[in-house]
């Protein structure tokens, strides 16, 4: 066991250091390290900026356009992105369905569709819950029917992440009522442009816009577009549960959330005194602080492979990485006592200084990060798998 | 010991529950709380009219109340409709003002015909009145106050500042002469940056250290009175919610992991409810520092419990429960913002350790 970075790694590091210097502009690390809402021409912007490197989606094979780095690599970079404020990559297309088509597309599909993620010509978004479909998702009712070369879906899809975006969604839907419920669930690629498709936005607990709901109203699909074979979709879903681990912990963004909170600590008072010297909030702190830099490890142990968690590790590493990042956000909306307070619109932030500029957003980030232990699959349900593999049923 | 509520009690939280119920259901609430003047002006007279801000002095001072039971009760209902009016502000000023014999304006506002605030935190002094720097220059006040609850549709701001002897005194200032900066509160309702440069004062007390303390407590008291409603009504949206919503074939709440959460923070409310009348009960008494301990402990302990029950809460909910349509969404923010109004769960940990006999030599 060497827990010290190679030289190789160290000079990986200095190498992604210097990119980020030099590519990411100090207004939108601001705007990152603020917390404000990005538009989607940041998104954009970003995505472009990481794909003439060549990083935009490391986790990908060369081939197609990704890296041959290691779990490592992996962690390196994303420390890199979150300390330098970097917005984080939209997964929808670049971890998601690309390591969907990757396994299960046929050549066509992976030669028309991968490029155009890398480019940014399609913004791809995610239909999986409907209303009645949240953790017991095999229970979802969409239908997609076969009419000659085409399917005509019928139903409704929510909480699609930044849909308002989007060009393209991929969906789960229901080919067959026979059998067991996860056996008649399919695979199916939709443009967002096909008549019968409305996306209308849910807002959300802090005020800002995100989710949506997408209905689908006889809008016709060609057969062409579904993805493994018809009834495939639940092994492909779990497939994808299983996939993106590597960022799943969110321990680069944890760490710079929690230098921020340091930060933010010594430089309000409390007692006439920084609050970082106060000896109940500054427990608090190295609290956390031990839980993250446990996580750090537990992360690298598990991408490495070492440890002999299967299915159940990047459950293990949503729990633990959520209620992390939860707890800190706690603590920097806490580190602003009564100015944590005001609705942070254009007036409280900049002509009021309320709070410190970096931190106006601290109260509306930890309503909003509530999500982080709900979707993709609550932490319950994570527990659920967890626990199934443990106990063998 | 009777831990029965009197009859006038009864009356007034009963007509308060009726009114708010039918006047101030969450939608309605919602749409004054974030926009435009951040309450409703013509419920606020209404909320007069019914007498519910008479309930917060006692006879002496030209109420019919006062007394901790009765600011428990008012709140207790503000909290189960979460409402967005200045109750909290004008609770402070009336308890203020009744203090150094105003009666004319504590008559005013409990008619409704005026309004005030009081504003104490400053960016540097939260919670700290040791470390308040705004100061008074004869008959003026130079300084800013930050987050003044009430403090948007206030005629007149009870400002606490330095005073010539160096003691913390009180002193009123005009809205109209003092620059008001409004906004909405995350959790709806308002508040305002009160900024003073050499603005009109008039002073209500050289010294009134004590005043301020207690005035402080009784919102404090307020406060967690308003945060055992709120998590009332979050905890039956909650079970409502398990028992309604099927996944898996069945509704959620046949869940065993589901029931035990729901079960946990049911106890903490009880504690919660608990520690709020043990506090309410010593905010009449003449033994300052009793009064201080018991409120620091009830605010921490409503601090500890609003946020087991809001974050519980929205988690059980999933994703509806992060919706700004749900309700409950709205009293889960209010839960969690009330922990950093008048000092936090640390700040009142602080106060408690200070306090108790913990510290005492063996």
């Amino acid at each position: 066991m060497d827990l010290n970075y190679t030289p190789e790694e160290e000079a990986f590091r200095e190498e992604v250091r210097a990119f980020l210097k030099d590519n990411l502009s100090e207004e939108l690390a601001t705007k990152v390290r603020n917390g404000r809402d990005l538009n989607k021409a940041d998104l954009e912007g970003w995505h472009a900026t990481l794909n003439s490197r060549g990083w935009l989606a490391p986790g990908w094979p060369v081939e197609h356009g990704g890296t041959t780095w290691d779990a490592v690599h992996m962690h390196i970079f994303e420390e890199e992105c979150a300390r330098a404020n970097a917005p984080r990559t939209v997964p929808f297309g670049l971890g998601m369905l690309g390591p969907v088509l990757i396994k299960f597309g046929t050549e066509e599909q992976k030669a028309t569709i991968l490029p155009r993620i890398l480019s940014g010509e399609d913004w791809w978004c995610q239909g999986y819950s409907e209303p009645g479909a949240g953790s017991d998702l095999a229970s979802l009712k969409t239908r997609a029917i076969r009419d000659g070369d085409d399917y005509i879906i019928n139903g409704q899809k929510t909480w699609t992440t930044l849909g308002q975006f989007a060009d393209k969604i991929f969906c789960l839907v229901r080919t067959s009522t026979e059998g067991k419920r996860q056996e008649g669930i399919s695979f199916i690629l939709v443009d967002l442009d096909t008549p019968g498709i409305e996306m209308r936005p849910i807002k959300l607990i802090e005020g800002g816009f995100e989710v949506n709901e997408v209905f689908f109203t006889d809008v016709r699909v060609p057969a062409a577009n579904m993805v493994g074979e018809e009834n495939m979709g639940w092994t492909i879903a779990k497939y994808l549960l299983g996939h993106e681990r590597t960022n799943i912990a969110g321990v680069g963004a944890s760490s710079e959330a929690l230098s921020q909170l340091k930060a933010l600590a010594r430089k309000v008072k409390r007692k006439g005194k920084p609050l970082a010297q106060d000896p109940i909030f500054a427990a608090k702190i190295a609290e956390v602080e031990i839980d993250l830099e446990a996580m750090r490890m537990t992360n690298l142990r598990m991408l490495s492979g070492v440890a002999d968690a299967q299915g159940s590790v990047s459950s293990m590493l949503k729990i633990k990485g959520t209620v992390i990042r939860q707890a800190i956000n706690d603590l920097s909306r806490r580190a602003l006592g009564a100015t944590a307070a005001p609705f942070p619109s254009e007036d409280v932030i900049g002509n009021y200084a309320i709070a410190p500029a970096e931190a106006a957003s601290n109260a509306a980030n930890y309503f909003n990060n509530r999500k982080l232990s709900i979707f993709g699959g609550s932490n319950e349900i994570q527990r659920n798998i967890i626990a199934k593999e443990t106990f063998g049923a | 010991m009777d831990f029965t509520p009197t009859e006038d009690r009864r009356m007034i939280g009963d007509s308060l529950r009726r009114y708010l119920a039918e006047q101030y259901p969450i939608e309605h609430r919602n749409k004054v709380a974030y926009e435009g003047v951040f309450h409703d002006p013509a419920k606020w007279a209404e909320l007069a009219e019914l007498g519910i801000l008479g309930a917060l002095v006692t006879e002496d001072d030209g109420g019919f109340g006062g007394a901790g039971f009765d600011i428990t009760t008012v709140f207790e209902e503000m909290g189960r409709a979460i409402c967005a009016e200045p109750m909290l502000g004008n609770l402070m000023a009336l308890r203020l003002y009744a203090a150094h014999g105003e009666s004319e304006r504590v008559e005013a506002i409990i008619a409704g015909a005026e309004r005030a605030a009081f504003g104490f935190d400053e960016s540097d002094a939260y919670g700290d009145l040791d470390e308040i720097t705004t100061t008074a220059d004869g008959d003026t006040l130079t300084g800013r106050k930050t987050v003044v609850y009430g403090g948007n549709s206030a005629d007149f701001l009870l400002i606490a500042a330095k005073s010539a002897s160096g003691a913390l005194g009180l002193y009123e200032v005009a809205a109209s002469d003092a620059e008001v900066l409004p906004y909405a509160m995350i959790d709806g309702a308002g508040a305002a940056e009160i900024i003073l440069d050499k603005a009109k004062a008039r002073c209500l007390a050289e010294d009134a250290r004590a005043a301020i303390e207690a005035a402080l407590d009784a919102g404090r008291v307020a406060l967690c009175a308003e945060a055992v409603g709120a998590m009332d009504v979050l905890k039956v949206m909650t079970k409502d919610y398990l028992m309604q919503r099927q996944q898996f074939g069945r509704p959620i709440a046949l869940f065993q992991a589901l029931q035990h959460r729901l079960v946990d923070f049911s106890i903490e409310i009880e504690q919660a409810r608990s520690i709020t009348i043990h506090a309410a009960a010593r905010l009449d008494s003449e033994d300052a520092k009793a009064r201080a301990l018991a409120v620091a402990q009830a605010k921490n302990l409503i601090g500890r419990a609003s946020k087991l029950v809001a974050e519980e809460a929205v988690q059980m909910h999933g994703g509806i429960g992060m919706t700004w349509e749900y309700a409950g969404s709205h009293y889960a923010k209010r839960l969690i913002m009330i922990d950093h109004q008048l000092g936090d769960t640390e700040d009142q940990l602080r106060t408690a350790m200070a306090l108790s006999d913990i510290s005492e030599p063996a």
